[in-house]
């Protein structure tokens, strides 16, 4: 019998760093521009709200850790890390108008290599009396629910049982539809993306829309990396733990045709398939792999069937990928 | 509105060795910050570093035959991928084009490896890589070249599906039952292993790659088709108007880009590790994107750009085996290295001048 009430809070636990990543990554992308530097920026997210949270609780006696500050200091280094990270991808491509592919692989590269080398050394380097990375007492901050979670049954384990950064992710994704379609700014951001000219002449600031555009999306891409470590993992840093899920996040922009609010749902159904195996009764080793290719296989479907459609509204941002230099129209 | 400090404006033709000039101060000034980066890490001076770096990829005979052989790999899979990016079809797929003819070898090995002599198994191992990588890469052009469809991330999605279809097969042929690893191929009867020429291991790699990149060369810049992939580069109207079939021309070239992935996979699995797992390929697909954008796609500057990263890579993982450090470690400085270098193509492409003022020269801040 398939347990939905137990297989469904894991889905959304699985799904919630690719809504992160994939509401920073379709804020980005509106922009034009194609960060693939996402899964970097995830790990950087991760280990900097890590440091920040290792360094919080070796200043303070466990006994008298303030929730407060104990959330606040990982959210900081989280957010500042996947900032920084954003600033510099918007500095080369769009200030040196270096090619964003390159770009973004080379974030990766960093990003994950900076991710593992202090998840690895930062016992060493910090000089710290611990055995491992687990920061517990941070992480049950994080993975507080509301209190009639537990006391509703299956409605409260399905809708209540998460921690608070589940409920922002969602509540971000709704906001960034909301921006992209209803407002002003949303509507300069897609002219931005889809044909940067007519937008430059049509008055808008394309360097600043693009800018901010991606590093707010870093920034919410970031905090899919620090609701894996803090809630998902329970405070327990592993290195490559986080794994190609920031690929999975990109792959998931596709599958919902640039709309966050389609990726809720989305979110759920690709956490869903990545866990998948662990549900079904086959013992079949051997097939459980193939099962974890389904998010995969699912969005390169996506992907194909959207570009025969050809239907205007679900093309990729048109400049999607260029740089852009005035002179050069 | 309030005037801007600097004015920009295209360059024309830099001179070439100006526009090394300027990358080869790129290269120096990140090496200068890296220094910086792993003295603060580890407390020694920069200097030591760079000679533990040294001694790390070429301190011994077997150390500087371990890096020529990452080099050809790392080598082989940029020049893979150049034809395509020469035609501006952005293949970040060669991770797991490699992983499929690395798979399609390892599949000849383990099934054909006591049925066959080693003289037939051995082109046969050939054929079916190169087939596999093409397959591979051929997919998404198929689908670029019919309707449009975005190249960049259908090869990335393909990676995964390679990744998963290898963990697949492994579990299929693991050896022994439930270790969830193939482990050594024909071991004892080492059928399928490339054969090794003049008693060094790794000779086969780079002679393979060394011919391939002088064939790619000429192929690239002297043969018809090297043209055509050029003009639909440049602009596929044009290409189009001249009476170039660009979709076929997109294929074809996709073909190619696969099969020598494909080649670079026979090469991992059949010439060296004689096994396979998932990260058989270890991220050279993507590396390569970045060696063969460094070079502009030209395959002799390959040999350099790659050349640079390997060293970094192997002299930092000697660095983090001599001070404790954690080996991601050398990913960081790869990085470091890699913004700089694509920061300063802006210098080589665009000139900045005050705007006002007398400072009507050049001015050159990386």
């Amino acid at each position: 019998m398939f347990d939905l009430v137990t297989f469904i809070p894991r889905a959304v636990m699985q799904g919630i760093p690719l809504l992160f990543g994939s509401t920073g990554e379709t804020l980005t992308e509106k922009s034009g521009n194609l960060n693939l530097g996402i899964p970097g920026i995830m790990y950087v997210g991760g280990i900097c709200g890590v440091i920040g949270a290792f360094l919080y609780e070796q200043a303070v006696p466990a006994g008298e850790m303030n929730g407060f500050l104990a959330i606040l200091f990982p959210m900081l280094g989280c957010l500042a890390g996947s900032a920084l990270m954003g600033l510099l991808y918007c500095f080369l491509t769009v200030t040196l108008r270096a090619n964003q592919n390159v770009t973004g692989l080379a974030m990766t590269t960093f990003g994950v290599g900076f991710g593992n080398f202090f998840g690895g050394s930062l016992i060493k380097l910090t000089g710290a009396d611990v055995p491992s990375i687990a920061l517990s007492a941070t992480s049950s901050y994080f993975r507080t629910t509301l209190p009639f979670a537990k006391t509703t049954g299956a409605v409260g384990q399905l809708l209540f049982s998460y921690g608070f950064l589940a409920y922002l992710a969602i509540a971000l994704a709704l906001l960034s539809s909301y921006v992209l379609g209803h407002t002003r700014v949303g509507l300069h951001l897609r002219a931005v993306g889809e044909n940067p000219a007519t937008a430059d002449a049509a008055g808008i600031n394309i360097a600043r829309y693009k800018y901010a555009a991606t590093i707010i999306g870093s920034m919410i891409a970031g905090l899919g990396g620090l609701y894996y470590v803090m809630d998902y993992a329970n405070g327990v840093w592993s290195n490559n733990g986080f794994g190609d899920r920031g690929w999975l996040a990109i792959a998931l922009v596709i599958f919902t045709i640039w709309r966050p609010n389609v990726g809720i749902l989305s979110s759920i159904l690709f956490g869903g398939l990545y866990i998948l195996y662990l549900f079904l009764p086959s013992s079949n080793l051997a097939m459980k792999e193939l099962y974890k290719m389904l998010p995969y296989v699912v969005t390169i479907i996506v992907l194909v069937m959207t570009s025969m459609r050809n239907k205007r509204e679900d093309q990729p941002p048109e400049s999607l990928g260029l740089s852009y230099f005035r002179e050069e129209r | 509105m309030k005037q801007k400090l600097f004015h920009l404006s295209k360059r024309k033709e830099l001179p070439w060795y100006a526009a090394w000039a300027i990358r080869g101060a790129a290269i120096l000034l990140a090496l200068v910050v890296c220094g910086f980066v792993t003295t603060a890490m580890t407390g020694e001076n920069p200097i030591a570093i760079y000679k533990t770096m040294w001694t790390g990829a070429f301190g011994t005979s077997r150390r500087i035959w371990n890096t020529l052989q990452n080099l050809a790999l790392l080598l082989c899979v940029s020049l893979a991928v150049t034809p395509a990016f020469r035609m501006k079809f952005w293949n970040i797929g060669a991770e797991g084009q490699v992983l499929v003819g690395g798979l399609a070898t390892a599949a000849c090995m383990i099934l054909l490896g006591d049925k066959l002599p080693n003289w037939i198994l051995i082109p046969v191992m050939i054929v079916c890589a190169l087939l596999a990588g093409a397959i591979w890469g051929g997919i998404p052009a198929f689908f670029k070249a019919k309707w449009n469809t975005n190249e960049t991330l259908f090869t990335l999605m393909m990676n995964y599906v390679a990744t998963q279809l290898v963990a697949y097969f492994v579990i299929v042929w693991e050896v022994p039952k439930g270790s969830g690893k193939i482990g050594i191929i024909n071991q004892s009867t080492q059928s399928g292993w490339l054969p090794v020429i003049g008693g060094q291991k790794y000779m086969l790699t780079v002679l393979v790659v060394a011919i391939l990149t002088g064939v790619l060369y000429i192929y690239l810049n002297w043969s018809k088709q090297g043209y055509e992939i050029s003009v639909v580069g440049e602009s596929v109207r044009t290409a189009r108007y001249v009476g170039i079939k660009v979709d076929r021309v997109i294929i074809r070239t996709m073909l190619l880009s696969g099969a020598l992935c494909g080649l670079a996979g026979l090469l991992l699995v059949g010439g060296s590790d004689h096994t396979i797992t998932t990260t058989t390929a270890g991220g050279r697909g993507f590396t390569a994107v970045m060696v063969s954008w460094m070079a502009k796609f030209n395959p002799l500057g390959m040999i350099f750009t790659s050349l640079l990263l390997v060293f970094l890579g192997r002299g930092s993982g000697e660095i983090s085996s001599k001070f404790q450090l954690n080996d991601s470690f050398g990913d960081i400085l790869t990085g470091i290295i890699l913004f700089f270098i694509i920061g300063c193509e802006f210098f080589i492409s665009y000139k900045l001048t005050l705007s006002r003022g007398a400072g009507k020269e050049d001015k050159k801040n990386v």
